[in-house]
């Protein structure tokens, strides 16, 4: 199941030369940019690993897709996200957020219904990927 | 890294481009190619404008000027030969500038930025002047995120690290600087489309610091030498630099100034341009307080004007003068 979440995410998968012309128009607004790992595409899973620190005075796209080719070396088989912030005052959040790498299989999510008293059912996800230990996943 | 179909993907649309090229490569060697017009594309290219300011507002440096000049020339025959479709490859642009303390090498390095971009060559054409202190670290593995850091600001501009030879500390084996250059040649050789650096210093020290990194040596296309001004020209740049702030020296004081400066090049410590302007300054101080002392009322002439008494007070004039014959140039000697 593929996942979808964040900035484009029901377009088909950015090519680099896509994504650096995102990275520019972010730069071009201003916003610092970072990049984010995780093995446990969870929903409410909203705080990902960084990958260095945030990047501020940055010119050039050029310099983040170096960054992210690094990231995507080391760890070829994790979500890896491209967000921009904005930081100024009144604003200050994600203006953008695209999923720039992904592991070849995605396995999704369980459903499980827990039956209650009187018929009510509650509902939880599990991704079947987390039930591997982290490091392990989508190897 | 990337899934298969998107890695796929760019394998074609690589192998049309190459395919593309060689079609126009080979028409281009086939027919008579379409004659380009040179003169206009300079027009064009927003370069003339830029030499000529650089022309008028760096005074001497011809050397430079010319260096300048014919880098400039040698990037619009490379956007030429690809417009035609010859095959070009990349110029390399990292240089290497050498002088004295204020012979002008930053401010070529940010002219230089400039032009570069209005050629195409980089793509944003801003300068990130660096020191050793912004680059090496102080503690295992604090130099490598640290200089990453300062590349990445720079990527598409200029690189400007001043006085580059304190990145390599022959004394000190351990010295976290070689680690620096490392990183620096890396990016230098892997990133040529992304940024070009400039390395500047002092002419001797830089020499023996390429001599112990010949990775810098042959990296570095370009070595532009700046010599000292004389005095002729550093009256120039005063005028300049007072134009500048709306001052002017009256006669009198043009003539302090002038012996001003030929006793203060010999003294050590002199660095060119910029003692001329610490100079002025000084001696704008000095109107400003002659002003408020005598008070009363003043025209917008007196506000501008410096006048000999101004040049004439500072302590240079209290020392015994130059022994003779009065050098123009001081030696290298004098200096360091």
């Amino acid at each position: 199941m593929r996942i979808t979440q964040g900035t484009f995410s029901y377009l088909p998968d950015f090519t680099d030369d896509q994504i650096e012309a995102q990275v520019q128009y972010c730069l071009d607004n201003g916003w610092p940019l970072l990049i984010e790992y995780t093995d446990d595409p969870h929903p409410r899973n909203i705080l990902w690993e960084m990958w260095g620190m945030p990047m501020f005075d940055i010119k050039d796209p050029t310099a983040i897709m170096l960054e992210l080719n690094a990231c995507r070396k080391t760890l070829p088989r994790h979500y890896i996200r491209i967000s921009g912030y904005d930081r100024s005052l009144g604003r200050a959040s994600t203006m953008l957020s695209i999923i720039v790498n992904r592991p070849p299989e995605e396995p999704g999510f369980h459903l499980e219904r827990e039956g209650g008293p009187d018929r009510q059912m509650r509902y939880t996800l599990r991704s079947y990927a987390a039930d591997k230990p982290s490091g392990e996943r989508y190897q | 890294m990337t899934s298969p179909a998107r890695a796929g993907r760019q394998t074609a649309t690589s192998d049309e481009a190459r395919a593309s090229v060689q079609a126009e490569a080979s028409s281009a060697q086939s027919a008579p190619a379409e004659p380009v017009d040179v003169s206009a594309t300079y027009a064009d290219s927003n370069v003339p404008a830029l030499l000529d300011e650089l022309d008028s507002q760096l005074v001497g440096l011809k050397p430079v000027k010319d260096r300048v000049r014919e880098i400039a020339s040698l990037l619009l025959i490379a956007r030429l030969r690809e417009r035609v479709g010859l095959e070009t490859e990349r110029p390399t642009l990292h240089m290497s500038f050498t002088g004295r303390a204020g012979t002008g090498k930053t401010t070529v390095a940010m002219r230089m930025a400039t032009i570069l971009h209005h050629l195409g060559y980089i793509r944003k054409g801003h300068l990130v002047v660096a020191t050793r202190d912004d680059l090496v670290g102080q503690y295992v593995g604090h130099t490598a995120p640290k200089t990453k850091e300062v590349l990445k600001k720079a990527m598409g501009g200029v690189l400007f690290i001043d006085e580059a030879y304190y990145l390599y500390r022959p004394e000190n084996e351990r010295d976290y600087g070689q680690e620096a250059i490392e990183m620096l040649l890396t990016v230098m050789e892997n990133n040529r489309d992304d940024i070009v650096v400039v390395l500047a210093g002092y002419k001797e020290r830089m020499e023996t610091f390429f001599h112990s990194n010949p990775g810098f040596h042959s990296r570095v296309a370009h070595h532009l030498d700046f010599p000292d001004y004389s005095v002729d020209e550093l009256m120039a740049i005063a005028d300049l630099m007072l134009e500048h702030q709306h001052y002017r020296l009256d006669d009198d004081a043009r003539q302090a100034f002038r012996e001003y400066l030929e006793r203060r090049i010999p003294q050590p410590h002199f660095a060119n341009a910029r003692s001329v302007r610490n100079a002025l300054d000084r001696a704008k101080l000095r109107q400003a307080s002659r002003l408020v002392r005598n008070g009363g009322l003043v025209t917008s002439d007196e506000l501008a004007r410096i006048d000999e008494s101004d040049v004439r007070q500072s302590r240079l004039f209290n020392e015994p003068p130059p022994p003779s014959p009065p050098p123009t140039q001081g030696t290298s000697a004098a200096r360091v």
